[in-house]
């Protein structure tokens, strides 16, 4: 049993929808992904298994669709979107990542479908929205994270801004996208309505902006990227990454009972080597306020921390952590979180077979622990049309005969 | 240019999917509130749980109206709160727990976000308040999971951002990670959360069946990091930061453009693009030259690609920039600042800023949700509430408490008054 295993939807278009069907089909929901007869294209993107450039080989495309169904359909021809709509009646769900304007002129826009399924719900996930004067702007990930407010805000002041050198747009609007289906189908749930959601990737991305635009409100002040650095509306910083002797570890300073706590113990643990000094051991953390304080204290302190920091490695410092409680965190990469011991104990990765590869590989597991109705990933991505015949012949009910004319005629 | 608002959120009053669904928040700081701020926004009637002596670190936030902290003056909080109640409650005495049964008796939702451990402590661990409510649909989320080595340790977005691999693949290669701004992470997790649990509300209506739902932050975080660790575990290869820079794209990254700390970012992922490139910046010489014509030959000598297209952009305004590299087809943007993005017209077109009211914070505005309803959309309904605001309304109509009962747990402390 699964929350959503009740619904079926389609999912169409670009990398822009990968990650709201897949999150539904997390959920238990029937998602199949809807391909034009040669494959998507998101297929050529790396990295590729082995490196070898292949359209089932894309490790994009093996993550961000799992638990998903497949088939081909050429939405081009007249016989294509026939057939797309006899889909549409059997279905909850249509998740779409098209520019704005291209279902419509296929016919296969919202009034159209609604009128074959008035309870329909349909998604679209754009980078600016279905309206308004950038909907025919053309982007990339770094751009999405341009206009949304992010770049701005992170990398060294002395050099360009920085967006995160994995793309991060599409998996916003994705997330926020499978959140609104959720909404729209308690809605029908409870009324028996349908309805079309208008997802706007910018909207999703101005969130990561935390408290600048609000300081610009009330400060008309910019806060400026700080690089390492965590950086305060009135203009101080404090390090947030620091260098140890075999990579990085994040800590800041905070106000409030974990932070006095964690910070008293870090103290604590320099005395006990001897690393602390008498300013640092005097700190009155009860009393610190981490926006009020002025610059030199952080500085001042800063110092010593970053001096401990470098005679030991991630891991002494992150089981100093753990057995103190000081919220220090190491920066981990690829390899670390594979050898996790917290996502290991928590049975996070799940072995997913490929038999065409004759290989099983680790997959990130559920993104929450339900223990009523637990999330299972349980199916690798599908290769091109690997449920033509299950979706045309089974569930639309064509003999083999008009199901191989569908293919030859390159419908399918 | 006229713009036709052809679907604007709707200012009427249209029916909301959570309309009627009762939730008692313990959350705190960013990703407990955000995730409640998603159920609120959509319906739900929103119980806060606060405490005078320990104010949620959100309130304490900056920025606060002229410079003055108070935990009704933080614009930052009011982002997070709107749409919310607010009720004192003192969890620290038995009758506070014994009240926050009541409450959760009243409840269709349950969400905290305290360190693994607590709310047992308190009582109200899923096992004890399902005693209570058997259908009780209670999420809880904190950095690392309710298990495991690392759940009780406490910990924000600030270091999350290092677990979740996220500070190693930002930066620049030759420089320590930049790690990205802020709490990261707990922009990441939210979205899951309203999944998972208006989800289970579906899931219940059908079946009768609550549920406990146990959002790590890291899980949450590591979903759209798939590929990156599957590089890992099949080709064994740890991704590493690379500044700007894209294997597949060329030129990519951000320029500097006319005025202070302006930019504005391209990539060109094809060669039409490319084409498209070279018209914007007046098909210069050097764009004609072997060592640019081919995708190869332009990752070869990407570095002197972006020096030709900067002294480019450093003769134009951002916005300039985006306009002819648009108009040629090439996808740019201006690295909006917070000002830009007050001001962007996409932005301001869709409704984004939803104009507030408070008696202490006055006149401030709020980012709306990002999805647009044909029936259904989000509103705002009123400010986030002041510190307590909501005590009457809580214990004395919600739970039907007399005056003379409210008296005695105030003068107990249990309920604090402000």
């Amino acid at each position: 049993m699964s929350m959503l295993d009740i619904y079926r939807a389609l999912e169409l278009g670009d990398e822009k929808s990968l990650l709201c069907g897949k999150h539904l089909a997390d959920l238990g929901m029937d998602v199949i992904r809807v391909e034009p007869p040669c494959g998507d294209k998101v297929r050529n993107t790396g990295p590729f298994y082995h490196d070898i450039p292949d359209s089932e080989k894309s490790l994009f495309w093996f993550a961000y669709n799992t638990n998903k169904r497949g088939i081909t359909l050429n939405l081009e021809s007249a016989t294509g979107r026939k057939l797309f709509k006899n889909l549409v009646e059997k279905v909850d769900v249509v998740i779409e990542s098209f520019p704005p304007g291209y279902m419509k002129k296929l016919g296969l826009g919202y009034g159209s479908l609604r009128r074959i399924n008035p309870k329909l719900i349909m998604v679209s996930i754009t980078p600016f929205g279905q309206d308004g004067p950038y909907k025919n702007h053309k982007t990339a990930d770094i751009v999405n994270m341009a206009l949304g407010g992010f770049m701005f805000l992170t990398g060294d002041l002395d050099r360009p801004p920085l967006r995160v050198s994995f793309p991060q747009s599409s998996f916003f609007a994705g997330s926020e996208a499978a959140s609104a289906v959720s909404l729209a189908l308690y809605h029908r749930t409870r009324t028996g309505e349908g309805q079309y959601i208008d997802v706007s990737m910018q909207q999703a991305l101005v969130w990561t902006g935390m408290t600048s635009r609000p300081a610009w409100d009330l400060y008309h002040t910019l806060i400026k990227r700080a690089g390492p650095y965590r950086q305060f509306a009135t203009g101080t910083r404090q390090q947030q990454t620091w260098q140890c002797k075999d990579g990085y570890v994040a800590l800041v300073y905070f106000t409030g009972r974990a932070g006095i706590q964690s910070q008293k113990a870090l103290v604590e643990w320099m005395r006990s080597e001897g690393m602390s000094d008498e300013y640092v051991d005097n700190v009155d953390w009860e009393t610190f306020d981490m926006v009020t304080t002025p610059q030199d204290f952080y500085d001042r302190v800063d110092s010593v921390v970053a001096v401990f920091f470098k005679t030991k490695t991630k891991k002494e410092l992150y089981d100093g952590a753990l057995k103190r409680r000081i919220m220090l965190n190491p920066v981990t990469d690829a390899k670390d979180l594979l050898e996790s011991s917290q996502l290991k104990e928590r049975d996070f990765w799940v072995e997913l077979e490929h038999p065409e590869l004759g290989q099983k590989f680790h997959y990130p597991g559920p993104f929450v622990k339900a223990s009523g109705t637990p999330i299972q990933v349980k199916r690798r991505a599908p290769l091109i049309g690997e449920h033509n015949e299950e979706v045309y012949m089974k569930e639309l009910g064509f003999s083999r005969k008009e199901f191989l004319l569908l293919h030859e005629s390159g419908t399918i | 240019m006229v713009e036709k608002k052809r679907r604007t959120r709707k200012t009427e009053n249209n029916a909301l999917p959570l309309e009627g669904i009762k939730v008692l928040d313990f959350s705190w700081a960013i990703t407990g509130p955000a995730i409640t701020r998603g159920l609120a926004d959509y319906g739900a009637t929103v119980v806060k749980i606060e405490s005078l002596k320990a104010p949620d670190v959100s309130r304490l936030s900056t920025p606060f109206l002229d410079r003055k902290p108070g935990v009704n003056r933080s614009a930052f909080f009011a982002n997070y709160a709107r749409n919310k109640l607010s009720a004192t409650l003192n969890l620290s005495l038995p009758r506070g727990v014994e009240l926050a049964k009541k409450l959760a008796a009243w409840s269709d939702v349950v969400v905290e976000s305290f360190t693994p451990g607590n709310m047992k402590k308190w009582g109200l661990d899923y096992e004890s308040l399902v005693k209570i409510k058997p259908d009780i649909i209670m999420l809880s989320t904190c950095s690392q999971g309710q298990t495991g080595p690392g759940a009780r340790l406490p910990g924000y977005g600030f270091q999350l951002v290092a677990l979740t691999g996220y500070a190693y693949i930002t930066g620049w290669p030759d420089r320590i990670p930049a790690q990205p701004y802020g709490a990261y992470t707990d922009f990441i997790g939210p979205p899951y959360g309203v999944l998972s649990i208006v989800s289970a509300l579906d899931y219940r209506h059908r079946t009768g069946k609550g549920q406990y739902l146990d959002l790590s932050q890291l899980e949450a975080s590591l979903q759209p990091l798939g590929a990156v660790l599957l590089d890992y575990d099949i080709n064994g290869r740890v991704m590493e930061r690379q500044g700007n820079r894209d294997k597949s794209f060329v030129p990519h990254g951000a320029y500097p453009c006319q005025g202070e700390d302006r930019w504005v970012a391209l990539a060109v992922t094809n060669d039409k693009e490319w084409k498209g490139l070279c018209r914007a910046l007046g098909n210069p010489a050097w764009a004609g030259e072997t060592r640019f014509t081919t995708f190869l030959e332009r990752k070869k000598n990407e570095e002197e690609l972006d020096i030709l297209i900067s002294r480019w952009t450093k003769g134009l305004s951002a916005e300039e920039a985006m306009a002819v590299l648009q108009k040629n087809g090439v996808p740019a943007g201006v690295v909006n600042n917070p000002h830009d993005l007050r001001e962007d017209h996409q932005l301001n077109s869709r409704g984004h800023y939803w104009e507030f009211d408070h008696p202490v914070l006055g006149k401030h505005y709020c980012d709306a949700p990002a999805s647009i309803f044909s029936k259904t959309s989000a509103r705002p309904r009123r400010p986030f509430p002041s510190l307590g605001e909501h005590n009457d309304l809580v214990y004395k109509e919600f739970l039907g408490l007399s005056d003379e009962e409210i008296s005695e747990l105030v003068i107990e402390g249990v309920i604090e008054i402000t």
